[in-house]
């Protein structure tokens, strides 16, 4: 017999280490239908006829997060034979919160209780027996970092599973529990007896999405209303109120009952770990001590050291020359020994060689999310963030995009709220990474004499960039919808399990590692074949006997009119801001080697020799059209492998394509207005690209400087909707 | 209308009514802000914003302006 049994709990309450001993390896990690949570389902270890299916880590079944929605649809639509819920011990109230919710359903739960030992040690108690008769179902003692007690838990879940349905109880006060039963009679009497209470309270909340799926007769409705305003009258609160403390003052009445605290007050590790980390004084300094770190040892040192390694010798000394040797030797034809070396593995080879450096990020982002300190990150962060739409959690990211954007949009993934996750994905992209940095080493060394006021100047436009987005985004419509309140548990620090912060790692290398094989892969093979192809006297491969004008310089040629307004309209320049979505490196390149092709004997002459040609020839010895070329390239559509990865994060390519779109309009507005405001001073102003600029400058200073009229989200005392 | 944003850093006070409505009022009572809890400020982030609650026997982060809408006693 097939069985099917949901996880459910609180975030933080240990699901992911129970789910993971259940399932062992056998898990299968997916995202729920057409949104970004992530699902896992994996087969129970000890019987292969049990699936368990891991829900979001949630806190209530509303219907205003994501999370919750995904979980109550699952629970409600698909309904599993039993629910397993997790209960973090140290913190029964709230986590018997939930499980107030899931005992609703009529499907039948089994609590794990974890951390029992943690209660132990702290010298409270906790009556088990007691408590499994008050809130009437079967309670198992689990420590999910130890591993006991978990098969016990499977156990008693299948049999409760075999048990089949049962019919929820009445846990609210006489008044109220009178006026559901009124709405179960009215509304639901069809239903199936086990569900129809769920759905009675659902009503009686006022729940949109539940009344709208019920399709209820208005006269039913208006029969209900005039119940829920009557009762709404004699307890002085609304609907979703009422239900909300009638359940907490049902779990309390419980709780008192059964837990025996050994005395409040006393400060635990965490509380000394958190009275330093959370210092009002040393905070600041502790977060930039821990960012450091983590910068320096997975960008820096340790990190840099693998991406040199990958890339020059595993794959340019070893790798490349042995495919080459090969291919060669079995006589195959130098097209086809291109395609594969310098296309298919030189193009994956080069993504490839991020994957040990982002592990090593992963690890130790992963470590600080395991052990609670994030969300103190969150916490300290806030109020700057904040400000420009985002929310604490938008740090990390951005943090980590100064290495590289790809694991910084990857990172975005730990931001719950949709809202803030789409703007930091959309946004992270902006700051200037790794490779972007040889782009403004070039412009500063060929146009500015290598003044270090560029780089300085374009981490100013990175950042700047995140913010005005921030700012202008935020008071459009598709941010404004859903509010993303920052009410966020501090969950208490504990030692990060290592099995799970592996785990961790390895899932996200992976879906990274996939994505190189096939993506990128694709990518690579058409630039190549664009690149090596030439239209010019009938369709050939450019071979050292064949020159001609590749494709690629064709579409290099025919987008390079739109540059005009920005002041690099050549076809170089086009050509390497197009190669530069293959990897921002390539801009350089590509001016690499079109500046040795424009002067034969340029490469024995050097670097000065290199930038002069660049200077005088690309950019006219025009230093602001160097920089607006700069500041395009950096603000951009970024490489695609960060385009990549916002379409994994968006999951959905509508967004994906309007994040790339409105990247590449912002940079396009950005460099016209430099470039135009700018030849002002250079005495090469004209008037039509003024007057451009102008237009441009000023919508985006009214989309900034706007009223916001979706503002004022928390609605104040006293005001009506 | 005394809220729980007045209440100052090291000080308990007890809810009396949550105004406002929609998901944020809604987030704030399923974490266990309701009638009649006692809520003590436990620290405030080092820019002021936002607060470190403690409630239910767990700790809690929340934003000043989301706290207007806490009536407290």
């Amino acid at each position: 017999m097939e069985i099917k049994i949901a996880l459910a709990g609180n975030p933080n309450s240990g699901k992911t280490t129970l789910f993971n001993i259940l399932t062992g390896s056998n898990q299968y990690v997916g995202n729920w239908p057409g949104v970004t949570v992530e699902k896992k389902e994996g087969k129970y270890r000890q019987d292969k006829d049990v699936t368990i299916c891991d829900l979001p880590g949630i806190y209530s079944l509303s219907p205003y997060t994501l999370e919750e929605v995904v979980a109550r649809d699952y629970l409600v639509n698909e309904r599993p034979d039993a629910i397993l819920n997790i209960v973090d011990g140290t913190n029964l109230e709230r986590n018997l919160y939930l499980t107030t919710q899931l005992n609703e359903l009529g499907i039948p739960v089994v609590i794990a209780i974890n951390m029992m030992d943690v209660v132990e040690k702290n010298g409270d108690k906790i009556n088990i027996e007691k408590l499994s008769e008050e809130i009437g179902c079967p309670i198992v003692e689990i420590s999910a970092l130890k591993g006991t007690g978990i098969d016990e838990a499977a156990s008693a879940a299948i049999k409760a599973a075999k048990s089949g349905r049962k019919i929820p109880e009445y846990i609210f006060s006489g008044a109220l529990e009178h006026t559901i039963a009124h709405i179960e009679e009215a509304a639901v009497h069809s239903m199936p007896e086990d569900e129809q209470r769920w759905y009675a309270i659902k009503i009686f909340e006022r729940d949109k999405k539940v009344i709208g799926d019920l399709k209820l007769d208005k006269s039913v409705l208006d029969h209900i209303e005039q119940d829920i305003i009557k009762i709404e009258k004699s307890f002085d609160d609304d609907s979703e109120s009422i239900i909300v403390n009638e359940r907490y003052n049902y779990i309390t009445g419980i709780v008192a009952k059964c837990y025996k605290r050994r005395h409040e007050g006393r400060l635990t590790v965490s509380d000394r770990i958190d009275s330093i980390v959370t210092n009002r004084i040393l905070a600041l300094p502790v977060f930039a001590f821990a960012m450091f770190l983590i910068y320096y040892i997975s960008i820096g040192s340790v990190g840099n050291w693998t991406v040199e390694f990958m890339n020059d010798t595993l794959f340019g000394e070893w790798i490349i020359p042995a495919v080459t040797g090969l291919l060669t030797g079995w006589g195959v034809q130098d097209w086809l020994v291109s395609l594969v070396a310098d296309g298919i593995v030189g193009g994956v080879g080069a993504v490839l060689g991020f994957v040990p450096q982002m592990l090593i990020l992963f690890l130790l982002l992963s470590l600080l999310e395991d052990c609670g300190y994030m969300a103190r990150v969150a916490f300290i962060m806030d109020r700057i963030f904040r400000k420009f739409g985002l929310s604490g959690k938008s740090f990390i990211p951005m943090l980590v995009a100064t290495g590289c954007g790809v694991p910084g949009i990857m990172a975005s993934r730990t931001i719950e709220q949709d809202r803030d996750r789409k703007m930091t994905v959309m946004t992270t992209g902006f700051i200037p990474c790794g490779a972007k940095m040889p782009i403004v080493g070039m412009i500063a060394g060929a146009l500015f004499s290598g003044s270090a006021l560029i780089a300085v100047s374009a981490y100013f436009f990175g950042v700047g960039a995140v913010i005005v987005t921030g700012i202008m985004l935020k008071k459009t419509k598709l941010f404004a919808g859903n509010p993303a309140p920052f009410v966020m548990e501090l969950p208490a620090y504990h030692a990060p399990v290592a099995a799970n912060i592996f785990r961790t790692t390895w899932e996200r290398g992976w879906s990274f590692i996939k994505r190189a094989g096939t993506v990128i892969l694709a990518a690579s093979i058409v630039i190549w074949v664009l690149n090596s192809i030439t239209f010019d006297s009938g369709i050939h491969f450019i071979t050292e006997d064949s020159h001609g004008t590749s494709i690629l310089e064709y579409i290099g040629n025919a987008v390079a009119w739109l540059f005009v307004p920005l002041g690099f309209g050549n076809w170089q320049s086009a050509v390497a801001t197009v190669l530069g979505l293959m990897a921002k490196e390539q801009v350089v390149g590509t001016f690499g080697t079109l500046s040795s092709m424009a002067s034969a004997d340029l490469a024995a002459q050097g670097n000065a020799a290199m930038y002069s040609v660049i200077a005088d020839e690309f950019f006219g010895g025009s230093g602001l059209a160097g920089f607006s070329f700069m500041i395009f390239n950096l603000l951009c559509a970024p490489c695609i492998a960060a385009m990549g990865a916002i379409r994994r994060e968006m999951n959905n390519w509508r967004w994906t394509v309007g994040t790339i779109a409105y990247m590449c309009v912002f940079a396009y507005s950005v460099s016209l207005i430099i470039y135009q405001l700018g030849c002002w001073f250079t005495g090469a102003g004209n008037v039509p690209g003024t007057i451009f600029a102008l237009a441009v400058l000023g919508v985006m200073l009214y989309m900034i400087l706007r009223k916001n009229k979706y503002a004022g989200r928390t609605v104040r005392p006293g005001e009506v909707k | 209308m005394k809220t729980l944003k007045d209440v100052k850093v090291g000080h308990t006070a007890k809810v009396i009514k949550l105004h406002g409505e929609g998901a944020v009022r809604r987030r704030i009572m399923d974490m266990g802000i309701t009638k009649g809890v006692e809520v003590y400020v436990r620290k405030v982030a080092p820019l002021g914003d936002p607060f470190e609650l403690r409630v239910r026997g767990y700790e809690l982060s929340l934003r000043k302006a989301d706290a207007e809408i806490i009536e407290v006693e």
